[in-house]
């Protein structure tokens, strides 16, 4: 059972996925589902995002291998290693036997491309329901099919 | 090889690439472009250069033996490698020339089916699914995958929702494959994350390699593998998840039916391969036990029931969409024998059913542009009114149906003589009785076309009005390609053996 407490972030993501997923079989509504799509969408970017941070770990951002810098006595001003994002200091790079745990950046990488992705087709399907709007002038599935089944029967469009 | 000294170096150094970047930054220029005929000239020339790429690639595949391509100079597996091997060379080359049919084919058909300010975008949308399918199969990186999927899967979705203006059924076919397409490709991220979980890396070769080392992995390779299967399953119209598929040939543009039914779902199929072969491997006992139920049982449900709905569909593109997804049950039971002949029959069938598939649709569409025909029951004489594209059709169906010497019966012989071999009898019966299936729903158009007289109209009976040269000549190359691999098919059989053995070989 504490199991199921220490790896809550997991079961956070099922319960958002087969909520998703729930919404775009059981919704007659076109937008509804586009919106249970996206639901279930979120919860694979964030089982990507959970599995980047290492516990314990620093964020990805090089620690500078050196103290910040020295007051007129020569004692240090700040206490241990200190973030800097740039210049041509050594860093304390990731790897085993490093002396810093950082987070693994990449999953951050991948799930702003898959966010992209996801932008991408709830816009296309968000298109595509005005203009089934226009068309069929409901956005209620069962209706556009009940819509088709006339059309097909009256052979005016075979 | 002499063709390859013409080839300029950077063709072969930078191919891969350029086949990815090309037909990227040519869409954005085609959506802008304003006219329709200069943003049809465009396109058509990018297929063509896509084309000759794709062939000096694969010949020097043929000759050098598997090309990794580092993007940007990074090394794998940091970086993203593009591969070039033998189960992915034929796979661009059928994706460039099918793409420079579809286009030469298109000049007219857009005219009669796009309205005039959306062909530019059209064009544009086209390039994109073409630049899509051509970075799926050439990347080496796992999640790359993913986002060259999705950018052919959403301009597909865009392309199926173009024929609106032809029936606007299309809308909601096409807004059905999208929710259908997103969970599949949504599952395949999944997927490739727990993946990434028990590999650490993202680049295919290192996953294999990775796995190979735990043999197999934990559970979560399994999990991986399962969701793997099922979004590639959904893209390639594995049976039970195919149904996104006939709504969206049937009203689709005819352009984009037959280029969509010849090159989407095999490159899924290719993916499918990949990943089952090359990363994961069959001597691991999970994948052994999918391939045998999942892929081999759905595959072989999928092509008694789909040939048998084909059989009871009035509407023709209806009827020839569920053929495609009874032959995707042959590719996919060619797949689940793993043996090496049969993955190669399996090949093998995908690169021929692409051939016979577009050539059928073309036809298709040409009888929808002259005569506005779409059911079955109106196929009545076509044999006299429009026997060019008639004869173009019979070919492809004959070949569909396995008759000797077309296509479909190499790649039916080659498929029967391995499940023979592995001692699958029954799976031999099978394709004997889904070729007897399509003999039903092909021979009953193709009796109707030639021994029926064409139909009357006001008392006077229809005339000889045959389609433009311009779609004739793409139907009848498909049609005697479909022909000439009947009769030798030495170098598409080494190619798919090639692939084969690359696959079960080492992978």
């Amino acid at each position: 059972m504490s199991e199921w407490f220490s790896q809550y972030n997991y079961i956070v993501v099922i319960i958002l996925m087969m909520t998703g997923l729930y919404t775009v079989f059981a919704s007659r509504n076109l937008i509804k589902k586009l919106a249970g799509l996206s639901v279930f969408q979120t919860s694979v970017f964030l089982l990507y995002i959970t599995i980047g941070k290492v516990s314990g770990a620093q964020p990805p951002i090089l620690l500078e291998d050196k103290t910040y810098g020295k007051d007129k006595d020569g004692h240090a001003l700040l206490d241990g290693p200190v973030q800097v994002a740039a210049g041509d200091a050594s860093y304390i790079l990731p790897g085993p036997g490093s002396d810093v745990l950082y987070s693994n950046p990449l999953p951050h990488v991948l799930i702003l491309t898959a966010i992209v992705v996801g932008v991408a087709t709830l816009s296309i399907g968000l298109a595509l329901t005005v203009r089934i709007r226009e068309v069929y002038h409901t956005i209620e599935e069962d209706e556009i099919e009940a819509a088709d089944f006339v059309y097909n029967l009256e052979g005016t469009a075979d | 090889m002499s063709f390859l000294d013409y080839a300029p170096d950077w063709m072969l150094t930078h191919g891969p690439a350029f086949l990815m970047a090309l037909p990227l930054i040519m869409a954005a220029v085609t959506s802008i472009l304003p006219n329709k005929r200069i943003a049809w000239g465009a396109t058509f020339i990018v297929t063509a250069i896509l084309t000759l790429t794709a062939f000096t690639i694969a010949i020097y595949n043929a000759e050098v033996g598997t090309t990794i391509y580092k993007m940007g100079g990074w090394a794998p597996p940091h970086g993203i490698s593009l591969v070039i091997d033998a189960l992915s060379a034929p796979l661009v080359v059928l994706i460039a020339i099918m793409s420079l049919i579809t286009v030469f084919y298109a000049l007219p058909a857009t005219v009669a089916e796009i309205k005039p300010n959306k062909r530019a975008p059209f064009y544009a949308a086209f390039l994109l699914c073409i630049a899509g399918l051509l970075g799926m199969v050439v990347t080496g990186d796992a999640f790359n995958v993913f986002v060259f999927l999705e950018v052919s899967s959403i301009s597909t979705y865009v392309l199926v929702a173009m024929g609106a203006a032809r029936d606007r059924r299309a809308l909601s076919a096409a807004y059905n494959y999208l929710i259908l397409g997103s969970i599949g490709a949504t599952f395949f991220v999944i997927g490739i994350g727990f993946l990434f979980m028990e590999t650490g890396t993202l680049n295919m070769a290192d996953m294999a390699r990775i796995l190979a080392d735990t043999d197999g992995g934990s559970r979560v390779a399994k999990v991986a593998f399962g969701f793997i299967v099922i979004g590639l399953g959904l893209k390639l119209a594995m049976f039970p998840l195919h149904t996104w598929l006939p709504g969206a040939y049937a009203y689709a543009p005819t352009p984009v039916t037959a280029f969509l039914a010849s090159t989407a779902t095999k490159a899924a199929l290719y993916l499918l391969l990949r990943f089952t072969f090359f990363v994961f491997d069959p001597s691991y006992a999970y994948v052994a036990d999918v391939l045998m139920f999942i892929l081999v049982g759905l595959g072989v449900v999928g092509m008694i029931f789909a040939s048998l709905q084909a059989i009871f569909q009035t509407d023709a593109r209806r009827m020839l969409a569920f053929s495609s997804v009874a032959q995707v049950g042959y590719m996919l039971l060619g797949i689940g024998i793993a043996t090496t002949a049969s993955v190669a029959a399996g090949y093998l069938h995908l690169l021929n059913h692409a051939i016979i598939k577009g050539g059928l649709f073309l036809a298709l569409g040409a009888m929808w542009y002259r005569f506005g025909i779409t059911r079955t029951e109106d196929f009545k004489g076509l044999g006299q009114t429009m026997p060019w594209t008639m004869g173009a059709f019979t070919i492809s169906g004959l070949s569909l149906i396995g008759v000797p010497f077309t296509a479909g019966f190499v790649s039916k012989v080659n498929l029967t003589f391995a499940a023979a071999d592995a001692g699958w009898w029954w799976a031999v019966g099978i394709i004997m009785l889904t070729s007897i299936l399509a003999l039903i729903y092909i021979g009953r158009v193709l009796l109707a076309a030639y021994f029926q007289s064409p139909p009357e109209i006001n008392g006077e009976v229809v005339a000889k009005n045959e389609a433009p040269l311009t779609m004739l000549l793409p139907m009848w190359a498909l049609a005697i390609a479909s022909i000439y691999i009947g009769f030798e098919s030495d170098v598409l059989v080494d190619a798919a053996t090639r692939a084969a053995e690359l696959l079960l070989g080492a992978g």
